[in-house]
C-alpha cells in the first residue's frame, strides 16, 4: 500500500517538477497583492489587540491561500483526469486499493499546498511581518492542506463537470476564504452567521495558525475539529473512490 | 479463462447488453464483432470492471469479481478504445507509471519497457510528453503499456484503429504470439479481415444482442460458402450457395458482369447485422 500510495504521488511530482520554477513565481503573484492591499494600504495604520494588522492577517493568509491551493491541486486534475482525458481508469484498473489513491492525491495535495505556504512566509517576512514558525504552526498547516486537499477529490469525484468543480470554488471556498477568520475574527458577525463560521475548518485554521504563530501554544480544539473533517472527507472520497462505475 | 453469463446491463431505462453468454478459452483469440453501438466496448468495460452490469455473473479464471477484485486486475491488460494516456507524461514515464501501479520491481520493470518501446518503434520518442504525438504512436504506446505486465487476459478495444498496414500486421503477428504462449485475448473491431485473420471465435452483437457466435469458417459456411456478386440498375447484389457448381450455375442466368468469390466474415457481418436493419 505504501508503495502505492508513493505511486501516485510519483506522478504528480514528476509533472510539477518539470514545471517548480513557474510553479514558484505563479505563487508569488496573488499573496503580493493581498500583502500590498491589506498588510500594506489598508493595515498601515490599523493594530490589533496584538501587534499590527500585517501579523494579523499573515496566518489567515496562509490559511486561504493554502486552502485554495491544496484543493484546486488536487480537485482540477482530478476531475478533468475523470470526465476528459479518462486517465483515472488507469488507477480504477490497476490492482491498488482506493485508499492508496486517494491518500497520494492528498499527500500531492500538500505538497504543493506547502510549497505555496513556504512562498508567503518568505514574503510576508520581506514584508516585514512576525511570523514564528513552529512545529504546531506546521502540523496545523500541513492538516489544513490535508483537509482542502481531501474536499478537492471529493468534489472531483461527484462534480459531473468542469463547469460544477468551478461552482465549487465560487460557492464554497471564495466566501469562505473571506469569512473564516482570515481577515477578521468572525466574533464581530450576527449571531447564527458567527455559529456556522466557527464550525468551518478554514476558520479553525485560521485561529490555529494564529495562535502558533504568535504565542505558540497547541491549538488543541482547532486540531480535534480539523481531524474530524480530514477522516470524514478521506473516508467518503474513498468509498466513492470504490463505487466509481457507470 | 472467460465465463460470462446473463450479463445484463441497462442505462436508465435503455438496456444496452442484454443477456449475454460467452464462454473463452485459455489461449483463445476471441473477436467481438458488431456494428456502432453495439455494446462492444460496454463488455469489456463490463469485464473489466469499469462498468457495474444491471445482471449476470462473471468469472475470470474461475474468480468472481465480488471477493478477488484485487487479483482479477493483475490479470488484466486493456487497450481502450479511446486514447487515455497521461498527457502530461512522457511515454517512458507512462510506462513507468503502469508499471508501478502493478507492483512489477524497478530491474524487471526498466528492462521491460525498453524492450516493448523497441517493439512499438518509439524507443527515439520515449522522452518526448505524450502530447505530442500522432494519433498512431499514442495507440501503439497503449499496446506497450497493456502488455508491461504481463496479463494473462488481453482486452483490445479497436486496437489497430489508424495504425499503417505494417504496424497493424505486427500487432497481429504479436497477438498470435501472445496467444500461443497462453494469453487469452478478447478483441474487438471493425476490421473484419483483422477478425477473420486473427480469431479462432467470433461473436456478433447487435443492439446488445448475441446475434451469432462460432468459428469464422463455420458462420461463412452457414451462410454458404460461395457468393455471386452482380450489379443490376446501379445496385449491388449478391447471393450464396453451398458450393461452386450452384453459384456457377446461377451466374449463367444473370446477363450482367457477375463475380464469384469464397463468402468472408464480412459477407455474414453485413447479411446478419444488415437484415435486422431493415426488418426492424
Ligand atoms: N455511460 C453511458 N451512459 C449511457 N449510455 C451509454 C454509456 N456508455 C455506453 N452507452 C450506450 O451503450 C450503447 C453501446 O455502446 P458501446 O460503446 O458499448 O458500443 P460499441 O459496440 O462499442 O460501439 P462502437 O463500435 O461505436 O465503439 C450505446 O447505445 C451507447 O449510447
Ligand atoms: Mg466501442
Amino acid at each position: 500500500m505504501i508503495s502505492h500510495i508513493w505511486t501516485v504521488v510519483w506522478r504528480d511530482w514528476m509533472v510539477l517538477k518539470r514545471r517548480l520554477g513557474r510553479y514558484i513565481l505563479s505563487r508569488m503573484v496573488s499573496p503580493i497583492f493581498y500583502l500590498v492591499a491589506f498588510g500594506w494600504g489598508l493595515g498601515r495604520n490599523m493594530t490589533m489587540t496584538h501587534g499590527s494588522y500585517l501579523d494579523f492577517i499573515v496566518p489567515g493568509i496562509i490559511a486561504l491561500n493554502s486552502m485554495n491551493i491544496s484543493f484546486n491541486a488536487v480537485g482540477t486534475p482530478v476531475n478533468m483526469s475523470r470526465l476528459y482525458h479518462k486517465t483515472l481508469e488507469e488507477y480504477l484498473l490497476a490492482p491498488i486499493s482506493a485508499i492508496s489513491y486517494v491518500i497520494g492525491k492528498i499527500l500531492s495535495g500538500i505538497l504543493r499546498g506547502i510549497i505555496s505556504s513556504a512562498v508567503i512566509v518568505v514574503l510576508a517576512t520581506i514584508f516585514g511581518a512576525k511570523l514564528s514558525l513552529n512545529g504546531w504552526f506546521i502540523v496545523t498547516l500541513i492538516l489544513n492542506c490535508a483537509i482542502f486537499a481531501a474536499l478537492g477529490l471529493v468534489a472531483a469525484l461527484y462534480m459531473n463537470s468542469h463547469e460544477e468543480m468551478s461552482n465549487f470554488n465560487i460557492y464554497i471556498l471564495t466566501p469562505m476564504s473571506f469569512l473564516c477568520a482570515t481577515f477578521f475574527l468572525p466574533n464581530q458577525l450576527p449571531g447564527l452567521l458567527h455559529w456556522i463560521i466557527e464550525i468551518l475548518p478554514l476558520t479553525q485554521a485560521s485561529y490555529a495558525l494564529r495562535q502558533t504563530s504568535t504565542s505558540g501554544g497547541f491549538p488543541e480544539t482547532a486540531l480535534g475539529i480539523m481531524i474530524i473533517y480530514f477522516v470524514g472527507l478521506v473516508w467518503i472520497g474513498t468509498r466513492k473512490m470504490k463505487q466509481l462505475q457507470d | 479463462m472467460i465465463e460470462v453469463s446473463g450479463l445484463t446491463k441497462q442505462f436508465d431505462v435503455r438496456t444496452v447488453l442484454n443477456c449475454l453468454n460467452l464462454s473463452i478459452d485459455t489461449g483463445e483469440i476471441f473477436g467481438l464483432l458488431g456494428p456502432n453501438g453495439a455494446g462492444k466496448t460496454t463488455t469489456i468495460r463490463l469485464l473489466t470492471m469499469l462498468t457495474k452490469p444491471s445482471g449476470g455473473i462473471i468469472r475470470i479464471n474461475g474468480l468472481s469479481f465480488e471477493k478477488n477484485e484485487q487479483q482479477i486486475k493483475s490479470l488484466l491488460g486493456i487497450v481502450p478504445q479511446h486514447l487515455n494516456l497521461d498527457i502530461e507524461l512522457t511515454a517512458r514515464e507512462n510506462l513507468e507509471l503502469h508499471g508501478r501501479l502493478h507492483g512489477i520491481p524497478t530491474a524487471e520493470r526498466n528492462r521491460r519497457i525498453t524492450e516493448l518501446l523497441e517493439f512499438v518503434e518509439l524507443t527515439d520518442r520515449s522522452g518526448d510528453m505524450v502530447q505530442t504525438f500522432s494519433g498512431g504512436m499514442k495507440r501503439r504506446l497503449m499496446i506497450a503499456r497493456a502488455l508491461l505486465h504481463r496479463p494473462k487476459v488481453l482486452f483490445l478495444d479497436e486496437p489497430t484503429v489508424g495504425l499503417d498496414p505494417q504496424v497493424r500486421r505486427r500487432i497481429w503477428e504479436l497477438v498470435r504470439h501472445l496467444a500461443s504462449e497462453g494469453m487469452t485475448v478478447l478483441l474487438t473491431t471493425h476490421y473484419i479481415e483483422e477478425a477473420q485473420a486473427l480469431c479462432q471465435r467470433v461473436a456478433i452483437i447487435d443492439k446488445g444482442h448475441l446475434i451469432a457466435l462460432d468459428t469464422p469458417q463455420t458462420l461463412c459456411q452457414g451462410l454458404g460458402e460461395y457468393v455471386v456478386d452482380w450489379e443490376e440498375n446501379e445496385q449491388r447484389h449478391n447471393k450464396f450457395f453451398p458450393n461452386r457448381v450452384d453459384a456457377a450455375s446461377y451466374s449463367a442466368s444473370l446477363t450482367t458482369t457477375v463475380i464469384i468469390r469464397r463468402s468472408n466474415l464480412e459477407d455474414v457481418f453485413v447479411e446478419l447485422t444488415g437484415r435486422k436493419v431493415v426488418e426492424r
